[in-house]
């Protein structure tokens, strides 16, 4: 410890005086060459960064990458290293779509299709809605903006078991409401378990979401001239084509950035469906996330599981890159 | 700002040698090291009606322990449902606690990882010996003709719990003793709202265990003599078809029971809304939810015709909880002194007796208190007619796959889906086959 305490300063005031400017050096009092000074400060900083880059992202990955190659089961968990090769055996397993295994992946992969479709755009919508409503100023907004931020302040797992309550059949807060109050079900539904479960999914991801995408979007709004606004009124357009004219193009730079981000998460999301559900989730709201940590953590297939998150990566990268590659050469067309 | 970077440098250096350590995963030796000879961490499962219970039950003891031997022991009880994936986790990354409970079925799943401390000869002379537990209490704590993966600490069966007074109103004078009286009598009790008999169709061990015991008076295993999954034998397919009937054809357990996994049946049976529960050492559960001792009573659980034995009158499974020690320990006399502390006479009398539980320590189970008639029956059926899950490796996959396969058919039979053979069957066949290695 006291090497490193000692060596920092050092390392400090090397830095510092290289900042001090290049001229220095000119001046005629070079220690360490300069060259080297001057060139390798930029990486030195940014050396922490990498390494923790290194440490939080890239080496599990590759560890993932590893994993996915070999035959990791429970015999070999604590000395994986020992785990024997099995080349692309686990990858054929997961893509064998008419056995089980690949079957249910499959399955899954839909499943989290649909659902990501409408937790992302209807967790948009509520967001978009929400911020524009709430642009104008009017006596309790600040309080509405603040409460329409507590799903995104509380932690998830206390949230979703809330949830996970309120959604029980007997005694759960939504039948009570649908079927005992309002008479709107029949008898009693089923929400945990069976058909409905995907809604019960797809109503606690968009309750938990929006308030991100209100949050960007707001912000995003506070940028738009007011100027626009009034023009537009002077020229006679209503509420609705302000919004169509003026608020939605401006919004697009962040909504494209919003709406990605949105997929990647929902289309990841764990904590959700392992809350709501326990470890074995009903088939109707089986997303992938859930689906691979079955087939690592619970059957104890790591290595197919972690071929089953390769793909899984692959194809974010690939929806990712052409997404990015559509909306850029959208912004290009529309600014040229 | 010099000493945060200076700080930061050196944690950054230390987590990367441990990363590039801990890439190893694990050790090969046999035991773990002493080198913090005054501490110990231990993992509890969660015995009692909530952890913080358990946490009040423990302490003590441990204290006790501290006294004794001057070690400190860092307590921490884990919910059921964390714990075999806080032991995978454990175990992948080899840092684990020194000494561990773990459910006797994952014993042979466990082992298989090597991460556990065998117990040898050698190290159950360390506790005094292997003689003075149980035969089918150490039969459970692993793979048979390789050392034990863990030492039994409470050993426990299943009983069927009663309402008397429920019974009573329906005119029911004794509890049923075979599966054709409970339906009779369960459709008697099961009006006005109320339900005769208790399920937790979402929680997938406790699936396991009602299957696996029905499968056993149909003669099916769910695993070959090569260990291989068998989960689509008659015997298997027409279990997993009984146990769901009670809620899909038999109209004995309520609908709402397709999604409990948290107990909530014992609370319905604490309730009064329903008058049976299959269970294991329920006792303090009940008395924790304000029922007392006198309204209900314990029976075993029913066989398809006479009187439970042996072969395939056998009605529970041999279930308990075994204290292991992670192998790569850091307090390796430590952790075998405290599975020594905790398996002595003393102690278990103290601690089965708190917990409901018998001890799985021969000389224990002579103290008057497990003579009581609810430990009476359990003790009967752990030592007549009780039947260890298949110890095999695949033993959690098994759990896992079934025990969803049955939580998919309550669904169906809440929703009013027919439950019949062939669906069943289908579900169990697809249960199989995801089972790999």
């Amino acid at each position: 410890m006291t090497t490193t305490v000692t060596t920092d300063p050092g390392t400090d005031r090397s830095s510092r005086g290289t900042s001090r400017g290049s001229g220095g050096a000119r001046r005629g009092m070079p220690r360490i060459p300069d060259r080297i000074r001057r060139g390798g400060l930029p990486y030195l900083l940014l050396l922490p960064a990498v390494l923790l880059e290194l440490l939080i992202h890239l080496i599990p990955m590759i560890v993932g990458i590893v994993m996915s190659f070999r035959q990791l089961t429970q015999f070999f968990i604590s000395n994986w290293g020992a785990a024997p090769w099995t080349g692309l055996e686990n990858y054929e397993i997961a893509v064998d779509f008419d056995a089980p295994i690949g079957e249910a992946l499959l399955h899954s992969f839909f499943v989290t299709c649909v659902f990501t479709f409408f937790a992302v755009g209807l967790a948009w919508l509520f967001g978009v809605t929400a911020a524009i409503m709430l642009q104008e100023s009017f006596r309790g907004r600040g309080f509405l903006r603040a409460l329409f931020l507590v799903p995104y302040a509380l932690p998830v797992y206390a949230a979703v078991i809330t949830w996970a309550f309120m959604f029980q059949r007997d005694n759960g807060l939504v039948n009570h409401v649908l079927h005992d109050q309002l008479g709107i079900t029949d008898q009693p539904s089923f929400w945990l378990i069976g058909d409905n479960s995907i809604y019960a999914l797809i109503v606690v991801s968009v309750w938990k979401g929006w308030p991100f995408a209100f949050l960007m979007l707001m912000a995003a709004l506070q940028n738009i001239p007011r100027e626009l606004y009034e023009a537009a009124a002077i020229d006679g357009a209503g509420v609705r084509q302000q919004i169509r004219r003026i608020t939605m193009p401006s919004l697009r730079p962040v909504n494209q950035v919003l709406v990605l981000v949105l997929f990647l998460w929902t289309f990841n999301d764990f904590n959700t469906p392992y809350v709501l559900f326990g470890k074995a989730a009903p088939a109707d709201a089986d997303l992938i996330s859930i689906h691979i940590y079955q087939s690592s953590f619970v059957t104890w297939n790591f290595g197919t599981g972690s071929a089953m998150s390769v793909l899984l990566l692959l194809f974010l990268l690939v929806v990712t890159a052409v997404y990015l590659f559509l909306t850029s050469r959208g912004r290009k067309g529309s600014h040229a | 700002m010099r000493h945060l970077r200076a700080a930061a440098a050196i944690t950054l250096a230390l987590s990367v040698a441990a990363g590039v350590t801990g890439c190893g995963g694990g050790t090969s030796s046999d035991g773990g090291s002493n080198e913090s000879p005054r501490t110990l961490t231990y993992w509890a499962s969660n015995q009692g009606p909530s952890i913080e219970a358990d946490k009040k039950i423990l302490t003590p003891e441990l204290k006790k322990f501290e006294k004794e031997t001057g070690i400190k022991v860092k307590l921490e009880v884990v919910p059921w449902a964390d714990l075999l994936n806080r032991i995978l986790a454990a175990t992948t990354s080899g840092q684990g606690p020194d000494v561990l409970n773990i459910g006797n079925t994952w014993s042979a799943s466990l082992q298989a990882t090597g991460a556990l401390l065998p117990w040898d000869d050698e190290n159950f002379e360390a506790i005094g010996g292997r003689d003075r537990f149980i035969d089918s209490a150490v039969a459970s704590a692993g793979k048979e003709g390789e050392p034990p993966a863990a030492v039994p600490l409470y050993s426990l069966s299943y009983a069927l719990y009663y309402n008397k007074k429920m019974f009573a109103d329906a005119g029911i004078t004794a509890p049923p003793a075979t599966w054709d009286q409970l339906v009779e009598d369960g459709r008697k009790l099961s009006k006005d709202g109320k339900w005769a008999l208790g399920a937790e169709g979402s929680n997938l061990s406790n699936n396991i265990h009602q299957t696996f015991v029905l499968g056993q008076q149909h003669g099916a295993d769910f695993f070959d003599e090569e260990g291989k999954a068998d989960f689509t034998s008659d015997g298997a397919v027409a279990a997993v078809k009984q146990y769901v009937d009670f809620m899909a054809k038999d109209k004995i357990v309520a609908p709402g029971n397709a999604e409990y996994a948290q107990n909530q049946s014992l609370t319905d049976f604490a309730k009064g809304r329903t008058a049976m529960v299959l269970w294991q050492a329920a006792a303090t559960t009940f008395a924790a939810q304000g029922m007392k001792p006198e309204d209900w009573g314990v029976a075993p659980v029913p066989v398809p015709a006479g009187a439970p034995g042996a072969g395939k009158q056998t009605n529970s499974m041999v279930a308990g909880i075994n204290m292991a020690v992670f192998r790569n320990t850091r307090n390796i006399d430590g952790a075998k002194k405290f599975v020594k502390f905790m398996t002595s006479d003393e102690e278990q009398k103290i601690l089965c007796k708190t917990y409901g539980s018998i001890p799985p320590v021969k000389a224990a189970q002579s103290d008057p208190a497990f003579a009581a008639p609810e430990l009476k029956v359990l003790r009967d059926t752990l030592a007549t007619s009780a039947a260890p899950l298949p110890q095999v490796p695949n033993e959690s996959q098994f759990e896992t796959a079934v025990g969803t396969a049955v939580k998919e058919l309550f669904a169906d039979a809440a929703a009013g889906t027919p439950v019949t053979t062939e669906s069943v069957r289908a579900r169990l066949e697809k249960a199989q086959q995801t089972m790999q290695g």
